[in-house]
């Protein structure tokens, strides 16, 4: 039983169609494993440096029964999705009803949301079983999910390190074995970079492609929903179980989506494979620029064909990105002020009640980011700042636009460095922010971008390689990403001196 | 009487109105706008700001917006987007108004008034859609802001698609600015867009205020809110008109500020100093895509549009009517019951009597509206006949039009005449008995009346009225009264 | 303050030098000559993104006044306003 959680997704839909395991069996058998390395029956306060702490609430009863439920109807022969019976693990930023949405913040603590979001209600309709909701950095601010009010998440592979950000619960449940598949949502890397560093597959639709209607907002030009799996077929399914146009999304596109399996298997030979010039090289842990080499020249020896490309605007990514989602967040964030949701302090007037509410319940990667954005969006300063740094957005759309006219896709390393240990870079924002200079131009672009495992560091730690394509290609990107992932044959099972404990035998 | 100022010093007026429009749906989202819901009903994750919750442009409020900045002769702005205009305020649910900022979707306007006969243009400098807050109610001694230890909120009106119309500062008394708002919601109503009901809140007034030296520049401004009705508006801008010339002959200036209306007191008093303006950090809204008007679906908009006031009024006094009442006919929504009485051919003026004299009384007087009356233009068309072709005299008419009202328009004016024998006696045999009679029997009277003492017939007239239950024709009793005396 | 945040002297302190830090960080999009392009929001130009004027059904009362911080007479309940409207 405990081999189960090893499994992918499609192994498992296998194995239930056949009628060997049952969903509920499926479920109980994740659930068993959260208890066994989550540390999740513990308080915060009492975390012990094995405990992974992907998750933050469980929603035992409602899987189980949903599984049970699952099974009745495929044992009636009802037709049933893709993915039916599978369990997932839902970060925190996903509102769904039922449970609390913290989002990793004291403001919304114990916030129990009135409606489920969009993304929620298609897994529920594709009868992928919610699990629980995981651990991320507060608001999504950050790469490490060291910014989470409830305690940090550790990486399965080591767990005195960090699962990057700010969707670090759902990588790091994925990768220890605690579920095969999860949603994460990606702004400015925070889907890539945790999967990089937790060994998973981790893939960032094209803007608009998915649903953000109950996400709670970042920032909104950026935010998308995403999938996190063990395998890159895993997350395409994912994906095609929750993209689509939303009519209560005005940014959610009508265009038509691409068919993410038709030619996932088709191989890379004769495709053109860009190397980007301004990521990679210099800032890049040596481990992870020899496992970016190595793909490379895999990639060669598949028939692709590889060449350099510029990207000549890239290196202002991330000053613009943190003039954008600072500017955006400041706006989205002012709706917690202790009225009609969440946390609040209380004051004489409403005006002290709001300020007291909001420095109660927001930390300080959150405050830094308001104080940002309200400064670069005010009066005599919009220009310089937020006018400014759209166009520089624009140019780098523009670039990869030019970019695609001479290859089929980009890739670069997808984070400059392998997980790193707990408290390392708190100490300075922008060595924080750093880990996001790969990611951050495909977020501003909206273009499509996936890390897939490319291989190990020195010490056993894993890399990642980001894949990028033009906008609504996303079946190129799972495409070069399968590729890789069939040529390398990587283990996804943590392994390592300080990694999670995995079920005997495995 | 046009309002003046002190001499050798210049009123400066710009008015602010916002229109709530009556849209099923909000703007953002499928709560219903019905007024008068329990509070905290017609509510979603969308318009109560949830975390998560986005909003979606309500397609009928941009046609609205656009049918109206036509009938106010603005240029549609081809493409434009939505600001977020960030503040706190615990009636905001999102801490920011979703408005438009540097490109509203209407401009340079202009709607002409007529002030005292003189026709006078206003220039709009534009119109633009945003949404309104939700209702906060005070608790405290006074129920208003000031001294309230607490304040509850009801997000029912939050989200309601609201439209703001900026005029430029072409106001120079308070009537010209009556003048302009009562013919904004003439022209709103016209378009069937909002009820435009001050009462009711569906049509706003904020007034800014300045004055000058005649030939010197433009003053500070105030900005004046809480005017409920149109005579507010008017006597709150005479009211700050007076301060401010007062203050700065004072050798004060004037403090650029929001001032309150105090209607009890006739007075505007200070509410927020805005020594700084507001920074209200917009920036475009990434929620939400640009909205797209181009040329050819404005043109079929601006086919839509009916016949506007200023139309209408002018083709009632073309056809005869006094231009003070055609202005009531047109602004007070008696229209259509004006041109159903008159297609039948009834005199355009004796109609418009009617309908803004004795009709309009009564209908005060019985506290019945114009719908609930079941009056139709037809039923004063026939009214009109029967008093023209004799059958009743005004005063008897004005007996049926009471019945009329009090049957809800189930009655015509004829069945009443017949069930209630309310015909004007106007036979010639049967009025002389009477005359005749009234004259025996008032000897002295019309021994007076001979000697000279014309007014004394009135008493004559009131006898043959009793003697006829009122119904005598007075103009034939007249007559045949001063004939008997003549002769006798 | 515009970010209505109300911080204590210590984190004044702290996140004070930060910011400029991140600002000076962030100003170097203005090494990018930019002056003829147009700003970019989304990565599709979307346009008319409209809903018809039907309605939806709205949130029962109870379910959305269960989560207030305060309640009275089914409304939300506020300490006192000072400024009057923004």
């Amino acid at each position: 039983m405990s081999e189960l959680v090893t499994k992918s997704a499609a192994d498992l839909v296998a194995l239930m169609e056949s009628g060997e395991v049952s969903s509920r069996e499926v479920v109980d058998a994740h659930l068993a494993r959260i208890e066994e390395v989550d540390g999740h029956a513990r308080p915060d306060g009492d975390l012990t440096e094995s405990d992974v702490h992907a998750f933050l609430a469980l929603t035992a009863e409602q899987a189980r029964r949903h599984a049970d439920d699952v099974d009745q109807r495929r044992a009636t022969g009802h037709p049933l999705g893709p993915l039916a019976g599978v369990p997932l693990a839902l970060k925190d930023v996903i509102t769904m009803r039922g449970a609390p949405t913290t989002v990793g913040s004291r403001m919304l603590q114990g916030w129990e949301p009135p409606y489920d979001a969009t993304v929620t209600t298609r897994l529920r309709a594709a009868d992928i079983v919610v699990l629980g909701k995981t651990n991320m950095d507060e608001f999504a601010m950050g790469s490490s999910t060291e910014n989470s009010a409830y305690g940090n998440t550790r990486n399965p592979w080591d767990l005195g390190r960090v699962p990057g950000g700010s969707s670090g619960g759902s990588a790091a449940a994925v990768a220890g074995l605690m579920a095969p598949l999860a949603i994460g949502t990606d702004t400015g890397g925070s889907i890539r970079q945790p999967a990089a560093v937790c060994g998973v597959v981790g893939a960032k639709p094209t803007y608009g492609a998915v649903s953000r209607y109950g996400l709670v907002a970042f920032a909104s030009s950026l935010d998308q929903a995403g999938p996190f799996a063990r395998t890159v077929e895993d997350a395409a399914l994912l994906q095609a179980a929750i993209h689509g146009h939303d009519p209560l999304d005005s940014t959610s596109i009508t265009q038509e989506l691409p068919d993410l399996f038709a030619d996932l298997r088709a191989g890379v030979d004769g495709l053109r494979i860009g190397v980007v010039t301004e990521l990679q090289g210099d800032g890049y842990e040596l481990g992870v620029e020899a496992a970016f080499r190595d793909s490379l020249a895999r990639y060669e020896a598949m028939g692709a064909v590889i060449s350099e490309v510029s990207l000549p605007h890239a290196p202002f990514g991330l000053p613009a990105y943190y003039l954008i989602a600072p500017s955006e967040c400041s706006s989205n964030l002012a709706r917690f002020d202790g009225v009609r949701y969440g946390n609040r302090v209380d004051a004489p007037t409403a005006e002290e009640m709001n300020a007291a509410t909001r420095a109660a319940g927001f930390g300080p990667e959150v405050k830094r980011r308001i104080m940002i954005g309200t400064h670069a969006l005010s009066s005599g300063y919009y220009d310089a700042y937020y006018l400014q740094a759209s166009k520089v957005r624009r140019l780098i759309a523009d670039d990869f636009v030019a970019a695609f006219d001479q290859v089929d896709v980009v890739v670069s390393p997808t984070s400059p460095t392998v997980a790193f240990p707990f408290g390392s870079k708190t100490a300075d924002p922008i060595a924080m922010y750093l880990n996001d200079v790969a990611t951050v131009p495909a977020s501003l672009a909206g273009v499509p971008a996936i890390s897939v495992p490319n291989g190990r560091d020195d010490a056993g730690l894993p890399v990642g390689l980001q894949i990028m394509a033009p906008l609504l290609r996303d079946d190129l990107m799972y495409r070069v990403a399968w590729a890789l992932e069939q040529d390398l044959g990587l283990s996804p099972i943590p392994t390592g001196g300080n990694a999670v404990a995995v079920p005997q035998g495995v | 009487m046009v309002t003046t100022v002190k001499d050798g010093w210049e009123l400066v007026v710009g008015l602010e109105v916002h229109v709530e429009l009556n849209t099923v749906t909000k703007m953002w989202c499928g709560c219903s706008t019905d007024f008068g819901a329990p509070p905290n009903t017609n509510v979603c994750p969308v318009c109560t700001g949830q975390p998560g919750a986005l909003p979606v442009v309500n397609r009928e409020a941009v046609t609205s917006a656009v049918r109206l900045g036509l009938a106010l002769n603005c240029d549609i702005v081809e493409v434009c987007r939505f600001h977020r205009k960030n503040y706190f305020y615990p009636d905001l649910a999102k801490n920011y108004q979703i408005s438009q900022y540097d490109i509203p979707l209407c401009q340079d306007g202009w709607i002409d008034v007529d002030v005292e006969g003189e026709t006078r243009r206003v220039r709009l400098e534009r119109l633009h859609m945003e949404e309104d807050t939700g209702k906060s109610t005070h608790l405290g001694l006074t129920g208003r802001l000031h001294g309230a230890d607490k304040s509850l909120i009801d997000y029912n009106r939050c989200g309601v698609p609201l439209l703001e119309i900026v005029s430029r500062p072409d106001i120079h008394d308070p009537e010209t600015a009556q003048a302009y708002l009562r013919e904004l919601q003439a022209i709103v109503q016209a378009l069937g867009v909002s009820d435009a009901r001050m009462e009711e809140g569906s049509i706003r007034c904020d007034a800014n205020v300045s004055v000058r030296r005649i030939g010197e520049s433009l003053g500070t401004r105030t900005e004046t809110k809480n005017l409920n009705s149109v005579r507010s508006l008017g006597r709150a801008i005479a009211f700050e008109a007076e301060r401010q010339i007062a203050t700065i002959e004072d050798g004060e200036t004037i403090v650029m500020e929001t001032r309150h209306w105090d209607e009890g007191r006739g007075v505007t008093e200070t509410l927020r100093r805005k020594e700084t303006v507001t920074d209200y950090r917009y920036f475009p809204d990434p929620d939400l895509v640009e909205i797209h008007s181009p040329a050819d679906w404005v043109e079929e908009q601006r086919g839509t549009l009916p016949e506007l006031p200023a139309v209408s009024r002018h083709r009632l006094i073309e056809a005869g009517v006094d231009p003070a009442q055609a202005l009531t006919v047109v602004g007070t929504g008696v229209l259509a019951i004006y041109d159903d009485a008159t297609t039948g051919g009834a005199d355009a003026q004796t109609v418009a009597n009617w309908l803004t004299g004795d009709v309009s009384g009564q209908l005060s007087t019985a506290g019945v509206t114009w719908e609930e009356s079941g009056l139709t233009g037809a039923h004063v068309a026939e009214l009109v006949s029967l008093v023209a072709e004799g059958t009743l005299s005004n005063k008897l008419a004005k007996q049926v039009l009471e019945a009329m009202i009090d049957a809800r328009g189930t009655a015509t004016p004829a069945q009443i005449v017949e069930e209630r024998g309310l015909k004007q006696v106007s036979d010639e045999g049967e009025l002389r008995g009477i005359v005749e009679r009234v004259v025996a029997d008032n000897a002295a009277t019309v021994d007076a009346i001979r000697g000279g003492n014309d007014k004394a017939i009135g008493a004559l007239v009131g006898q043959v009225m009793q003697a006829t239950r009122g119904q005598a024709d007075p103009r034939k009793t007249n007559e045949l009264l001063r004939e008997v005396i003549a002769a006798g | 303050m515009l970010a209505r945040l109300s911080l204590t002297d210590g984190e004044i302190d702290r996140l004070a030098p930060q910011l400029s830090q991140i600002l000076a960080y962030a100003e170097q999009v203005s090494e990018v000559a930019a002056d003829d392009v147009e700003p970019m929001t989304h990565p599709f130009p979307l346009r008319n993104v409209m809903r018809e004027d039907q309605p939806r059904p709205s949130l029962p009362r109870d379910l959305l006044l269960s989560q207030a911080p305060e309640v009275q007479d089914d409304r939300f309940a506020v300490p006192r306003i000072v400024a009057e409207e923004g």
